[in-house]
Parts: structure tokens; C-alpha cells; sequence
């Protein structure tokens, strides 16, 4: 694979590739020097438009675990507050010559837009609201752990699904996995046509019990500025994950930073049914897994000859 | 049925409004040519001789001589038709001549077989005064290649408030009004504006769009946008303000005209209000009639334009609206762009395609070869827009100014391979291959296009000075 630009262009056997792949490297994460020299010698550049914490410090862990050398490179303090375009950044951090870019971006398409201007391999770590692929497969990787097959599971994504690229890169990989998607959330933030993902819409937590993983999204602050809700408080009303609508057999996922009190409460997200710790413990060792697939397990036969296995014993 | 240009009830001085730079009549014999106007009813094999840039005589085939100083055309296999007029173009001068300016902006159309066009005012600054409209009129003189006449604003600043001095302007030639880019959202001011249409005559010509149904949409909201994950703007956000306007134009008995239609119940609300007498008339563009938001997947920046490319059955609703004649134009909205701007994420890319050097190859590979729509009706369509707003339809008939436009309807190209006319390369269809080449443009009798394999040597000389067609 050349570059992981989104969900929709992977196959199941993609998915599975790469998770194995993860599994493998997890072993790694438990040991008391966490390095393996699999990518060492290659660089890899993080390119982030937008705030994150917890994606860009699990790439740069991920890529310095495989002995690659690693440039962080925020807008914020660079050339971009000074004007400078994407395509002229870009170009300009490509002199560098990096082997791999893990951009985000606020805008769709921005990731593979990047893919055309440079040599590098391109890791979507988000573009706009389009796809978050390497969250959905470190979701997809904790549900494995969690439940073994995703085959037959009902999953649902509960919350603001119009504003989420979590949601659509979700949506696509459960699916791909043999699970049935159901998304929930308030009609003014479920986009108009979603149902062509495959997924079946529903705009109250009345069947809620059918799923076994309910996926709730972050509600984000900004969107009540836009009124897509009348209030915070009727949003968790009406959707809030909570002890009295969770139930026990139900796995419990996230992907952060939570709103205590909005789409979760307290008491869920300590329960144990919530697996959100073991997803940020998941992000390392798939974005390893990432990282290794489009740098060095790459089937391309015009990329260069192929680096050894990495010596995981 | 066209309705009339509206006729100002005060009487005085209106000027030409259409300009273009000198040019040398043509003396053109065209041999043995395929003939088409839909107009006139030629359909057949013609000799066509020009001279001094009118047409001077209609022939059989072979039956012409090329008089002394008269150039010969090779027509085999070839198709003349009256040359393509657009009522809708960006020529971003003043102001952004690093997207375009007249002289580009006239030459990509004379490659397109256009023979007239009309600007569109939201440049920078706004056309909304006298002096602007007159510099450009000017300007115009000196650099167009083919006539060109402009729409300023129905609105000071194009801000939407006040009406701007539209009796002054059209004095000077303005073509009609427009806010193009940008609807009038105050129902009031537009009613004003079609109130004050009685003392000055000029059509308005609408963007119908409701802001605040569009937001901060990219494309079209549906099933695309949903996966894409960009904002929509929906259908209605047209539609219900074309009823509206529609509505309006019926009560003040104003005459509109609608800019580039995108959706299906546009179409419908045109037809009902078509059906009840409303002077308006209305347009679709050749990436409307041809593209959908499936075209949009890739997320390409050149594909982004207002309104959005829509879904399948819009397009549909759109070459019916042709058939009908719901429609009575096809414009292109010619929106170039510099290449730093489109080479941005698609949600912050400028909103619009070039589209002359393209329009008629589009029309004829997807809807005129497939068999969808008959020749004759594209070439109708494509020469009717400035008869709507009361300037002329071009026609081949004798006596008649040459504005002409020869075509291989078999040869072969694709879309950017040998670069652009314009100065911007913006295309939403760059890349594909299209049949159907321009290969000669005469427009106000002179020869503004000939693609490099069509030889004219020298005409005679008998220039004069800067001229106003019509």
C-alpha cells in the first residue's frame, strides 16, 4: 500500500493485514526497551493543521518504536501563520525528503490532494469531516481484542455524525468487518443520504439495547454556537450513554476526549464495559502497523527493495 | 416563447452594447460546407461566401467562386453553424487580470465559437457605477476579440441594499443587471429593482441562491456529500428562491432571467411560472447538462463550482428542460481562476470552471453523439442567449454580419493537452477526451479563430478604426 488516504479504498483483507500486523508489534509496547529497528534510517514527518494530542503523540511513539526519525511540524508558530499555502509547505518539507507525511488537515480531501504534490507516502490522520482512517482501524483492532470477530456484531455510532470523520471512516470499516452499522443522533446532525454508506439511521436511543459496542461521538462546544441543538442539556436528554440506557453486556467506546456529563456519563466511562483506554492503547501499535505497511511492507513493486521483517523476537 | 426585451418608457440616447477591437472584415468563401441554422432552416451542403464581413451569398455546392482577395475554406466533411453567443461570463477585469482579462477572455471564446459575450460585474472593484462600466467599454475596445458587452449590478457594491444608478448605466450600454456571484437576497430590493426595470429597461439576471439554506456548503447535499463528508448545499436553496423571484417578476410584470439552473425543482418552478405568463426566461450550463456529483468524489478543486454539480436526476431534469424549452439557453459561466487559488483543499477553493473552449465539444461528445439531444437544438441553445436580453441572434443568411463558426464534428482532442486560451486552466473537464473541434470563429464579420491546420493566407487590408457591432 502506497498510502492510507481512507477507509473506503482498503479491503477487509487490508484491514486484517494491518491488524495482524499490530498484533504482532504489540508485543513490542510490553517490553522495557520499545524500539525495533524496522524503519530505521527513514523519516517521517507529522504535518498537523489542526490541535490533536493524543493521534500526533501516538504517531510520533509509533514511528520512533520503529527506529524512524521523526520532525513534528504544527501550523500553529510556522510558516502557515505567515501565509504560506499547503501545496508551498509541502514542497518545502519535501526538500527534506521524507519518507512518510501524517498529515491532518481541517479540509476533506486534503490528504490525497498532499499525495499528489510529493514522493513521500501519505497517512490521512484526519482531512475535515471526511475519514480518520488509522482511528477506525485502531477502533476495529480494540474490538478484535474485545470480541474476537466484528462479524454479525451490531455496532452503534451514537451522536453528531454530520461533523464526525470518526463516524464516516467507522461506518465503513465495521462494515467491512461483517458488522452492521446503525448511527443515532440528532436529526439536524445526521447528513441527508448517509443511509448510502450502508448504515441504517435512527433518531432515538429506543432500540439501543439491539447493539453490542454502542460508538458514542464527541459533542463539540462549537456546534452549539451553530444551534444544530436547542441546548447541551436536551442533547443529553435525549442521547446521552448512561447507566440507565447501557446495557450490561454492551462494550462501550470513544474516541476522546470525552464530555463528562454530555454524550457520556461519569459512571460509564469509569465502568468497565468502556474500552476507551485500551483504543489509545491500540492507536500506537496500529499506526506502527500503518506506518510499516506503506513504508517498508509495501507489495508496490516500483518502491524500492524491500527492508527485512522486523525482528520482533 | 422568448419574452420581449422590456422597452423603457423614457425615450433617449442608447448606446451600442457591444464592443470589440478593430478588426479586418473577412472575404471568406466556405466550399461545400454542412450548413446548419436552426433559425434560418439551412441543413445541407452550402457554399457560404463572405465578403467584407458580411455574408454575401448562399451557393450550391461548387457553385461559388472566390472572388479576387478572398480566401477559400475547405468545408468538406465539415459543419458551419451561426457562431455561439454566452449572456454569462467571468472576464475578471478590473481587477483580477491574474485569473483573466478581455483580451484573454475574448480569444478563449473565439477558440470556443463564440461571436459575443456579456461579463459579469463582480469583479474588483464591483461594476456598479458609470465610470467603471465606461472604462471597461474602453478597454473592451482595444482588447476584445470578440464583441462584448456587460451586466453591472442591480446593487450598489453588489452588497444588496441599494439599487445602483441602472438608468445611467444602461444609458452608457449596459446589457441588463446582475449581482451574479451573489443573490439578491432582500425580496424588497429586488421588487425595487424590478419596479425602476420599467423607466430603464434591462433584464435582471438572477444567481438564485438562499444563503442561509446553502451555509457553508461545497457541493451538492446528497449522497456524495454525506460520504465525503463536506457540507451541502441543497436543492432548495435554489429552487425555493426562484419560485420567489418568479413570483416577484409575475406581480411587477419585471423581466428576469435565471442564471446557470442547477436542480429539478428549479426546472419545475420555472416551467409553472412560464405557464402563468411570468416574463423569465433561464439558463443551464454545458458542466450542469453534462456532470454530477458523482464527477465530485475525487474532491478535484476545478470540479467546484456555485451552484454545485448535482445528482443524476437534476442533469436529467435539465436536458429535459432543453427539449421543452423550459430552458432557453445554455451559458457557461466561465469562471477562471488562477492556479495558486484551485490548488487548495476543495472546501477552500474559489467556487467555478472555464468553460468556453470547452462548451460546445462537451455538449456535442455527452449529449449530441450518445444521440440525447439533436445538433440542431444544441446550436439553438448556444446562439439564443443574447436575443433573450433584446442584443441579436446570429444568424447565416444573406446579408446577415458573418458570425460564423466551422467545426470538425469527427475530430479528436482532449481537454488541456495543447494548454488553454484563457489565462486561467480551471477546467472542470481537463483531462477528457471530447469530439467536435473548433476550427474557425468569424464574429462581427472578422476572423477572431482559426485552429492552426485551417490555412488562411493574407486578406486584403481595408481595416478602419475601433467599431460598436449592434
Amino acid at each position: 500500500m502506497r498510502h492510507l488516504l481512507s477507509i473506503e479504498d482498503l479491503e477487509r483483507d487490508d484491514i486484517e493485514r494491518i491488524l495482524d500486523r499490530a498484533a504482532a508489534f504489540a508485543e513490542v509496547s510490553d517490553r522495557d526497551i520499545k524500539k525495533v529497528p524496522a524503519l530505521r534510517g527513514r523519516t517521517v514527518l507529522n504535518l498537523f493543521y489542526e490541535a490533536s494530542t493524543r493521534t500526533r503523540s501516538s504517531f510520533e511513539l509509533a514511528a520512533k518504536r520503529l527506529s524512524a526519525d521523526v520532525v513534528n511540524f504544527a501550523a500553529s508558530g510556522s510558516s502557515v501563520e505567515k501565509g504560506e499555502s499547503l501545496k508551498d509547505t509541502v514542497l518545502t518539507l519535501t526538500a527534506h525528503s521524507p519518507d512518510a507525511i501524517v498529515i491532518r488537515t481541517p479540509y476533506a480531501g486534503a490528504a490525497a490532494l498532499v499525495a499528489s504534490w510529493t514522493t513521500a507516502a501519505i497517512i490521512n490522520a484526519g482531512d475535515g469531516k471526511h475519514e480518520h482512517p488509522t482511528q477506525a482501524l485502531l477502533d476495529v483492532h480494540t474490538l478484535r481484542q474485545k470480541l474476537g470477530s466484528l462479524d454479525g456484531r451490531c455496532i452503534w455510532i451514537v451522536g453528531d455524525v454530520a461533523h464526525s470523520r470518526v463516524a464516516r471512516s467507522n461506518i465503513l470499516a465495521f462494515q467491512a468487518m461483517g458488522a452492521a452499522v446503525t448511527v443515532c443522533g440528532p436529526p439536524t446532525l445526521i447528513p441527508r443520504g448517509i443511509e448510502a454508506l450502508g448504515c441504517t439511521v435512527r433518531y432515538d436511543l429506543g432500540d439501543l439495547r439491539e447493539a453490542d459496542v454502542v460508538y458514542a461521538l464527541r459533542m463539540q462546544n462549537e456546534r452549539m454556537d451553530q444551534h444544530f441543538v436547542p441546548s447541551l442539556r436536551e442533547y443529553a436528554a435525549q442521547y446521552q450513554i448512561n447507566g440507565r440506557r447501557l446495557g450490561p453486556r454492551q462494550v462501550l467506546m470513544h474516541p476522546g476526549p470525552v464530555n463528562r456529563g454530555v454524550e457520556l456519563s461519569g459512571e460509564v466511562v469509569d465502568s468497565p464495559q468502556a474500552v476507551i483506554t485500551m483504543q489509545v492503547k491500540a492507536g500506537v501499535v496500529v499506526r506502527m502497523a500503518v506506518l510499516y505497511e506503506v513504508l517498508a511492507g509495501a507489495r508496490d513493486a516500483r518502491t524500492a527493495p524491500r527492508p527485512s521483517e522486523p525482528q520482533l523476537a | 416563447m422568448t419574452p420581449p426585451e422590456p422597452t423603457p418608457s423614457a425615450g433617449g440616447r442608447f448606446a451600442a452594447r457591444l464592443v470589440s477591437a478593430p478588426a479586418r472584415p473577412a472575404g471568406l468563401l466556405v466550399h461545400g460546407v454542412h450548413v446548419l441554422d436552426p433559425r434560418t432552416g439551412l441543413d445541407g451542403i452550402h457554399d457560404v461566401l463572405v465578403r467584407d464581413g458580411e455574408i454575401a451569398e448562399i451557393g450550391a455546392p461548387d457553385s461559388l467562386v472566390a472572388p479576387a482577395g478572398v480566401e477559400l475554406v475547405d468545408g468538406g466533411g465539415r459543419h458551419l453553424f451561426p457562431a455561439f453567443v454566452d449572456p454569462h461570463v467571468h472576464l475578471r477585469t478590473p481587477g483580477q487580470e491574474h485569473k483573466e482579462d478581455l483580451e484573454t477572455g475574448t480569444r478563449a471564446a473565439a477558440a470556443g465559437g463564440y461571436c459575443a459575450l456579456i461579463g459579469m460585474p463582480n469583479t474588483a472593484p464591483v461594476v456598479d457605477s458609470a465610470p467603471i462600466l465606461a472604462a471597461l467599454f474602453e478597454q473592451a475596445a482595444r482588447d476584445a476579440r470578440v464583441p462584448v458587452g456587460f451586466m453591472p449590478c442591480i446593487t450598489r457594491g453588489q452588497a444588496g441594499r441599494e439599487l445602483t444608478e441602472m438608468a445611467e448605466l444602461r444609458a452608457i450600454g449596459a446589457a441588463g443587471f446582475t449581482d451574479d456571484g451573489r443573490p439578491v437576497v432582500d425580496a424588497g430590493v429586488l421588487r425595487r429593482a424590478l419596479q425602476y426595470q420599467r423607466l430603464c429597461g434591462g433584464v435582471l439576471a438572477l444567481h438564485e441562491e438562499d444563503p442561509a439554506l446553502s451555509g457553508n456548503g461545497a457541493m451538492h447535499e446528497g449522497e456524495v456529500s454525506a460520504l465525503l463528508g463536506v457540507a451541502g448545499i441543497p436543492s432548495v436553496s435554489e429552487s425555493t428562491i426562484v419560485a420567489r423571484d418568479c413570483a416577484l417578476a409575475g406581480y411587477e410584470d419585471g423581466r428576469i432571467h435565471l442564471q446557470h439552473l442547477s436542480a429539478r425543482e428549479s426546472v419545475a418552478a420555472v416551467a409553472a411560472a412560464k405557464s402563468r405568463g411570468a416574463l423569465v426566461t433561464c439558463e443551464a450550463s454545458p458542466h450542469h447538462l453534462t456532470m454530477t456529483d458523482e464527477d465530485v468524489r475525487s474532491l478535484d478543486p476545478r470540479r467546484k463550482m456555485n451552484p454545485p454539480l448535482r445528482a443524476a436526476a437534476d442533469r436529467e431534469a435539465l436536458i429535459e428542460g432543453l427539449r421543452s424549452g423550459v430552458i432557453d439557453c445554455i451559458a457557461t459561466d466561465h469562471a477562471p481562476h488562477a492556479r495558486d487559488e484551485k490548488e487548495v483543499p476543495f472546501e477552500q477553493a474559489p467556487m467555478g470552471t472555464t468553460g468556453l473552449e470547452t462548451a460546445f465539444s462537451v455538449l456535442y461528445t455527452a449529449l449530441v453523439a450518445p444521440g440525447t439531444l439533436a445538433l440542431e437544438l444544441v446550436v439553438e441553445k448556444l446562439t439564443s442567449g443574447l436575443g433573450l436580453i433584446g442584443l441579436f441572434v446570429p444568424q447565416i443568411a444573406v446579408g446577415e454580419p458573418a458570425n460564423l463558426v466551422l467545426v470538425d464534428l469527427d475530430a479528436e482532442w482532449v481537454v488541456g493537452e495543447s494548454g488553454y486560451e484563457s489565462r486561467s486552466e480551471n477546467c472542470a473537464f481537463a483531462g477528457r477526451r471530447l469530439q467536435g473541434k473548433v476550427l474557425l470563429t468569424v464574429a462581427a464579420g472578422a476572423v477572431a479563430y482559426r485552429e492552426r491546420s485551417i490555412l488562411l493566407s493574407a486578406a486584403p487590408v481595408t481595416s478602419s478604426g475601433g467599431h460598436r457591432s449592434r
